[in-house]
């Protein structure tokens, strides 16, 4: 009994803890476009920030973007600049702008915002063609986004 | 006689790990021989501050798909249009009567698709050819209308379509028509969903890229109904557009709404100009 009440005190004290250092979509903030802060205080995981960037249900970075790092990987495409190179043409605080909501940086991009819960014109469910409904998730969390971060960072 | 294909310059792709039949760009495309398709002009007047020329989405396929259009023998949508000519001729609704008894031939209908959607004035709104086609069912034959996009109104659309095959599209977009014209076009440019896209963001600034493994085209209608080789049947444009805004991750409109009627008179618009291709093939 006192074993499970110490446990759970931990648990709930974690959760607090990761609550406390993860940014929520709409407190994110901005300074021209680029954003300093960490969303989640953890330091990004540049091999799952790859994984992320191709694949389909995830990021999916190569949908529209061609990263040679990631040659292994089919069909790159050509809507966006090629990420090569990304480490070194921007600042981790602009690169995770970018990932947030790119139209802070480029107003006309067609770049999805990927952490970004409102301000969306007939939202739908997914990809069903329904109407939204509830709380609505970014299409990647927080650690995502630091771990996607961390990959371009490294792309020098 | 092959005018595809022949001298073919293939697109040296670039892309990583791309291993995709890039479209010849020079073919030209000439069905059964005869008929002489338009697949690249012009921009229409009102189009000409967005782009210079209006391409067919024929020319972003494959060498394969292309050809499929080349012959009606080889065009698996023209099973459709057969399954049409029957209807054409079979009498039905309450006054017995068939299409035919009223048109003819539909051959006589040459050049009907390449004006709709249309005002009309009886009905005081535009009209797209699916709804012309169930005036005539309900006032004319007394019979159901065709459930907009599904099968029997498809099929015919695409009959009616065959037999305008090089004919220019030729939508009007001035006199009781604009203000519908007008809502289209505000549609187009309209980003939806949680992908904050318009058909424009793809369709119009980005043509000729590729998106993954899709090779994005100008999103021109003129080769409506199509056969599309992923779901191996006849495609309506309005189920087209219902894909395409789902895809945005937003909230469609449905087949047949106002929304999607004034959506397809300016995209056809967009393609004034390029000669009627229904059924096309598509991927």
């Amino acid at each position: 009994m006192k074993r499970t009440t110490i446990t759970l005190v931990a648990l709930l004290a974690g959760l607090t803890t990761a609550n406390a250092e993860t940014v929520a979509p709409e407190s994110v903030t901005f300074e021209e476009g680029a954003v300093a802060q960490s969303l989640t205080g953890q330091p990004g995981d540049a091999m799952s920030g790859a994984k992320i960037a191709s694949t389909k249900s995830q990021g999916n970075c190569i949908a529209c973007h061609e990263i040679t790092d990631l040659a292994d990987v089919p069909f790159h495409g050509e809507v966006g600049p090629a990420l090569d190179g990304a480490g070194d043409r921007w600042s981790e605080a602009e690169l995770r702008g970018l990932l947030v909501d790119s139209k802070r940086t480029f107003e006309e991009t067609v770049m999805p915002a990927f952490y970004k819960t409102t301000g969306f014109n007939r939202l739908g469910k997914a990809y069903t063609g329904k109407a939204h409904e509830g709380a609505v998730e970014p299409l990647l969390t927080a650690q995502q986004i630091e771990d996607v971060v961390a990959y371009l960072m490294t792309l020098k | 006689m092959k005018t595809y294909g022949i001298a073919a310059i293939l697109a040296a792709s670039t892309m990583i790990g791309a291993n995709i039949a890039t479209a010849d760009e020079s073919a030209e495309l000439i069905v059964n021989g005869e008929i002489e398709i338009v697949t690249r002009t012009a921009a229409p007047a009102h189009l000409s501050d967005a782009l210079d020329e209006v391409i067919s989405g024929w020319v972003f396929r494959s060498d394969q798909t292309q050809e499929m259009q080349g012959d009606d023998f080889d065009n698996p949508g023209m099973i459709w249009v057969e399954a049409a000519e029957e209807a054409w001729s079979t009498p039905e609704g309450e006054k017995g009567k068939s299409c035919a008894d009223c048109h003819g031939d539909a051959e006589s209908m040459a050049g009907v698709k390449a004006t709709f959607p249309k005002w009309n004035d009886g009905a005081e709104k535009v009209y797209t050819l699916q709804m012309q086609m169930n005036d005539c069912r309900e006032n004319r034959m007394g019979a159901e209308a065709w459930g907009y996009d599904k099968s029997p109104a498809i099929n015919m659309e695409a009959l009616l379509s065959s037999v305008s095959r090089g004919m220019p599209v030729n939508v009007a977009i001035d006199g009781p028509g604009q203000a519908t014209w007008e809502k289209g076009k505000e549609l187009y440019y309209t980003r939806t969903g949680q992908l904050d896209l318009s058909c424009a963001s793809c369709h119009e600034e980005n043509y000729g890229n590729m998106i993954r493994a899709d090779h994005l085209s100008q999103g021109q209608i003129n080769g409506f109904p199509t056969y599309r080789l992923k779901n191996a049947k006849l495609n309506g444009v309005h189920s087209r557009f219902k894909g395409c805004v789902r895809d945005t991750r937003a909230q469609t409109y449905k087949p047949g709404s106002d929304e999607f009627i004034a959506l397809e008179m300016y995209v056809a618009s967009r393609g004034n100009g390029l000669s009627i291709e229904g059924p096309s093939v598509r991927n």
